[in-house]
């Protein structure tokens, strides 16, 4: 078999806990249940008003004999009834407002409402992504003016705009490295290095776009191998995708050595932006010789994440991938804005790889980070990496005496401080430290990733936590810790105050329920 | 009848040229709770070494690797419902393919029983 | 410094716990060479609210909104009214500012709306299953040509000549990366699309057909034949909907056996934000479900025997296999699903059949005024909310002229396919209830002053 379970995350059928005093209906005060649609709705029921206009009953289609007969089983709901029922699931959800996330690699920070407000000006939201470019010349400016931020603070030489989120921003980046080596003739080379440490996004995105992958290794401080690296560099070899900061919450020192060897090889080198947080303002990785490189507006532009989605990653590219980039992108001409799509892709973007989306990119989403830009300055955002990495440092010397911490002599840390399951005793793990933090009052932190340290715990606070909350936090880390490690059963069986207990994900997934069916209706009983 | 055990932890148990594969009991302890087993068709031509199979618990996907050449008869079709066979009887109701050997000298290179129980507590 | 709570004091206290003297002991790990000793030159220093306001409001009036003019754009991205509650409940802070539900005891509320979001697209789809959504609808039409690749293992895919050309694009960059044949084709200024005679080009190799329902130009076509002959050669169907609200009116792709449904959900709940961020949706047979893309919900039961909802079949996603993973996607697009959900769960069916029912009725009403217009001929007379035109002159110009009188005219298949001559005099024209007579006579008498 391949590599065993390298993470350690075992999740079980949950040991049963005590029961609650139980009420009529099911509710606990202000922990409210809610059943699904399904269950309330009506396929009869509308929410909806429309203006009564004559013509509306009798007139002949035009649908060519494909009017719909059957039904289609959406239940409605009347407004009343809709706002309660999603209210309701709201109130289900941690989130950012209601406390720290100190998820690591997600860069939790404080979303601001401004953005919100601006994204929302008709200007912006109201606008059809096909209107005629001297209608649209507003947008047109958002998204110029954005990039020359992100390339002024990345150091580099153009960016791709389009991408939807940070997986696609890396698809981006590694088609342009292929696309780079194609125009060289070297089709040959179809190898990218991929460290251990890396998000699993890295070897998905070099497989999707047909690249094979390599392993590279990490030495015992939580750094790329640079050794290892060197010597498995030669003529097979495309490029690297390396995160720096690292996953393990490190600045990869030799980055600008493993630039040069990479380039002296003939391969490119692909940054993971998404832990840029750590570094914005201070360090330009166009000053660390990085070719391309995804930035999640999502994480360091502050703009939501939704509950996964929707994300935004532009792509900053070097000068030796910069003709490769995609369309479509915007060119400040003496006339104004104009928009280079395929028809007006003329010698000088000969060398682009083409389309990546419909349309131009997360619109809605350039405008949130531009305004988050403008509102912080150049000086702000400096600011802003000074911050989460001092946060970050406060939480991992505040319990490095008390949970492993696998990289702390390694120097500080950057945006995130990383912990392991050793030292928890026999038939304890992260997952229980997790779940404790949960009646705690906090979102657990990245668990079982990176996979280079075994039961990881990765901790990002960012920027936008005070230290009174920074004290809270680490007290309650420290007591579910000092819980686990003196066996407290209790922890096994946390959380004990969510909305749901532990749930069964063994249960999910060997008999997967993945859309709503009707029960079916019992029979008559003899 | 005999069993033989790989450095992977896969199990081939070899009646004549007809060769049992599975995961280790060990295996699927670290593995945890196993939700789905992907077996090879009927017909497939494997190497030794070449990945037969997948098994997966909720959090991790291991590749299950042929331990020895062959033609595969038939994987288990009780796995498809049931994949906690695998956690239950690893080393028997929950095998995971037959095959054809093609090439028994492979054996020669794999563990007995005992060997495999020593090897695996030194991990 | 608004969003950033720690004092000068704080900042001392911190690092005096830590053991360092100043901030940049903790940035030593950087080259030396790489760093700048004060905030970058030439960008502007950080700026009040009413500052920033100002600045991006003047941008914004720079552009010509939707609602500010006689509005008549589609071609994958629609104008509907999207009722007040939806944008008040999808800037609740629960759901705003929460992450992807991987600790499920404490996202109930993204998992449950997800598991309904699944569900609601499964039916309108017409089929078993669906994820919890997808970046938008071009990508998913890439992801399920991958997946149907996956399933029949065979390489080759037909393109509908009625698909996005945006979708044909973005499909093409891909495969040639991927090695991934497609067989591509333009559309025809026709009254009927191309499904019927895609049938004898499938061969064995292929691993699907991708049709667009309604297509590019509007038009509809039943896709039973199609389906059928696909499944006769083992290769699969990937219908594309680029406007579900036309759901509403028509048989789903699904009921017509289309294996894989994919769409761009845009126009229910989500603004046009000049295209982005979008809904992908993404449907397909259950059997199919273990090569699927994106992330799915599941329903379980937590350690008390009560119903809840997690995320499943994980290893499919690249967290877990890494290179091995059906994609590479690594988010959603769970803010527009919800709003997406909540704005079905309005309609619910029998609002989205009134709603489906008044964009019909307001486009045959359009296509009758505006197809009596000197030098405009409406070609294709079946469709559901769209339709084409075509002009005595090329469209592009025309568009052009409208939109600097204020009136945005359609889109020209001159923008949507540069330099094809057959194309050139289209105009896609979308009417939704949005649109009022009077958007449709001042449409009508531009057109008749702009072609005479």
């Amino acid at each position: 078999m391949s590599t065993i379970n390298q993470s350690g995350w075992r999740p079980t059928t949950p040991e049963k806990g005590d029961s609650d005093t139980s009420t009529f209906t099911g509710n606990r005060a202000l922990m409210l249940e809610e059943p699904l649609i399904f269950e309330i709705g009506s396929t009869e029921t509308t929410g909806v008003d429309f203006d009564f206009e004559p013509g509306m009953g009798a007139y002949e289609d035009r649908l060519g004999g494909l009017a719909r007969t059957a039904p289609i089983g959406l239940p409605g709901l009347s407004e009343p009834e809709t706002v309660r029922h999603y209210t309701r699931l709201s109130r289900q959800n941690y989130a950012i407002d209601l406390g720290l996330f100190p998820l690591g690699s997600c860069t939790m920070k404080h979303n601001p409402r401004l953005n919100e407000r601006m994204a929302r000006l008709p200007g912006f939201a109201d606008l059809h992504p096909l209107t005629p470019v001297d209608s649209c010349q507003g947008a047109l400016e958002v998204i110029d003016q954005l990039a020359h931020w992100l390339i002024t603070l990345t150091g580099m030489h153009a960016v791709a705009m389009s991408p939807k989120a940070g997986a696609h921003g890396e698809l981006c980046g590694v088609l342009a490295i292929r696309a780079a080596l194609d125009a060289r003739g070297e089709g040959h080379r179809k190898i990218l290095l991929v460290p251990i440490s890396a998000h699993g996004t890295n070897p998905a995105t070099a497989a999707f776009a047909n690249f094979t992958v390599e392993d590279i290794p990490a030495t015992d401080d939580g750094r790329v191998d640079l050794a290892a690296l060197k010597a498995r560099l030669g003529p097979d070899i495309a490029g690297v995708m390396i995160t720096n900061p690292n996953t393990c919450g490190l600045f990869e020192r030799d980055m600008r050595e493993i630039s040069d060897a990479v380039h002296a090889a003939g391969g490119y080198v692909y940054c993971d932006g998404a832990n840029f947080n750590a570094i914005v303002g201070r360090v330009r990785p166009g000053d660390l010789g990085i070719d391309a490189m995804h930035i999640n507006l999502h994480k360091t532009f502050s703009t939501p994440h939704g509950g996964g989605g929707p994300g935004s990653g532009p792509v900053v590219l070097s000068q030796a991938l910069a003709p490769y980039a995609p369309l479509p992108f915007v060119e400040k001409t003496a006339g104004g804005f104009r928009l280079v799509e395929e028809e007006t892709a003329d010698e000088h973007h000969a060398g682009t790889f083409g389309r990546m989306v419909a349309f131009h990119g997360q619109m809605g989403m350039f405008t949130r980070a531009l305004t988050y830009i403008l509102s912080h300055g150049a000086d702000g955002l400096r600011q802003v990496a000074e911050d989460s990495v001092l946060n970050a440092n406060y939480i991992l010397r505040s319990m490095e005496d008390l949970l492993d911490a696998p990289f702390a002599k390694s120097g500080p840390c950057m945006h995130e401080a990383i912990f392991s399951d050793k030292g928890l005793p026999e038939g304890f793990s992260t997952i229980d430290v997790a779940k404790g933090l949960i009646d705690e009052g906090y979102h657990p932190m990245t668990v079982y990733f990176p996979l280079v340290v075994h039961g990881a715990m990765l901790v990002e606070p960012t920027e936008t936590e005070s230290k009174a909350t920074l004290d809270q936090f680490i007290g309650a880390f420290r007591s579910v810790a000092a819980r686990a490690k003196n066996g407290d059963p209790t922890v096994k069986t946390a959380p004990h105050f969510a909305p749901r207990r532990r749930l069964d994900e063994t249960l999910a997934a060997r008999k997967p329920v993945l859309a709503y069916k009707e029960p079916a209706v019992a029979e008559a009983a003899e | 009848m005999s069993r033989y055990y790989t450095e992977d932890h896969e199990w081939v148990e070899v009646d004549g040229d007809i060769g049992t594969v599975g995961i280790s009991d060990y295996a699927q302890g670290q593995l945890g709770d196993i939700v789905f087993v992907e077996t090879p068709d009927e017909g497939k031509e494997v190497a030794k070494g070449d990945e037969a199979a997948v098994v997966e618990s909720v959090k991790a996907a291991s590749d299950v690797y042929s331990p020895v050449s062959g033609t595969v008869i038939e994987g288990n079709p009780a796995l498809a419902d049931t994949p906690e066979l695998v956690n239950e009887d690893a080393e028997g109701e929950g095998w995971f393919f037959k095959l054809t050997l093609s090439d028994t000298s492979e054996l020669e290179g794999l563990m007995n029983e005992s060997a495999y129980a020593d090897f695996v507590s030194k991990l | 410094m608004r969003y950033l709570p720690l004092t000068h004091a704080d900042r001392k206290d911190m690092l005096s716990v830590i053991g360092a003297k100043t901030i940049d002991d903790l940035f030593v790990d950087v080259p030396g060479a790489a760093v700048l000793d004060g905030p970058i030159h030439g960008l502007p220093l950080h700026a009040s609210e009413l500052a920033v306001e100002r600045h991006m409001t003047a941008l914004a009036k720079k552009n010509l909104a939707a609602g500010d003019a006689p509005f008549f754009l589609g071609a994958g991205a629609y104008k509907h009214h999207v009722p007040a509650s939806v944008d008040h409940l999808i800037q609740r802070g629960e759901f705003l500012t929460a992450y992807t539900p991987y600790q499920p005891e404490i996202a109930q509320g993204t998992l449950q709306m997800m598991f309904e979001f699944q569900s609601q697209v499964a039916r309108l789809l017409g089929c078993d299953v669906a994820n919890a959504s997808m970046y938008d609808g071009s990508t998913a039409c890439w992801e399920a040509i991958v997946m149907a690749r996956r399933v029949t293992r065979r390489g080759k895919a037909i393109l509908s000549g009625g698909l996005h050309p945006h979708y044909v694009s973005v499909a093409n960059t891909m495969a040639k990366y991927t090695g991934d044949v497609l067989d591509t084709r333009l559309p025809v200024l026709g009254a009927t699309p191309d499904t019927d005679d895609l049938i004898g080009l499938i061969d064995a190799d292929t691993s699907c057909v991708v049709v667009q329902y309604p297509d590019i130009l509007g038009r509809i076509a039943d896709l039973s034949a199609l389906a059928d002959a696909c499944h006769a050669k083992k290769a699969l169907l990937i219908a594309v909907v680029t406007e579900p609200v036309a759901l509403g009116a028509i048989k789903s792709p699904g009921e017509m056996g289309a294996d894989i449904v994919v769409g761009e959900g845009q126009s229910i709940g989500v603004g046009l934000q000049f295209g982005g961020p979008y809904v992908g949706l993404f449907a397909c047979s259950e059997k199919l479900v273990r090569q699927m893309p994106g992330r799915l919900c599941g329903e379980t039961v937590d350690a008390e025997g009560k119903r809840g909802f997690v995320l499943t079949l994980s290893t499919r996603e690249q967290h877990i296999r890494r290179e091995k993973a059906t994609s590479n996607i690594c988010t959603s697009s769970v803010l527009c699903a919800l709003a997406w959900s909540i704005h079905m769960t309005l309609l619910g069916e029998a609002g989205l059949r009134q709603l489906a029912t008044k964009n019909h009725i307001g486009a045959i009403g359009a296509s009758n005024v505006l197809s009596q217009v000197p030098g405009v001929e409406l070609v294709t007379p079946v469709f559901f909310n769209e339709f084409t035109l075509k002009l005595s002159k090329e469209a592009r110009p025309v568009v052009r002229q409208l939109a600097d009188k204020g009136i945005l005219a359609g889109v020209s298949l001159g923008r949507l396919y540069p330099g094809v001559e057959s194309l050139e005099n289209g105009l896609v024209v979308a009417v939704t209830e949005t649109t009022t007579e009077e958007d449709v006579a001042t449409l009508a008498s531009a057109l008749r002053e702009a072609l005479a």
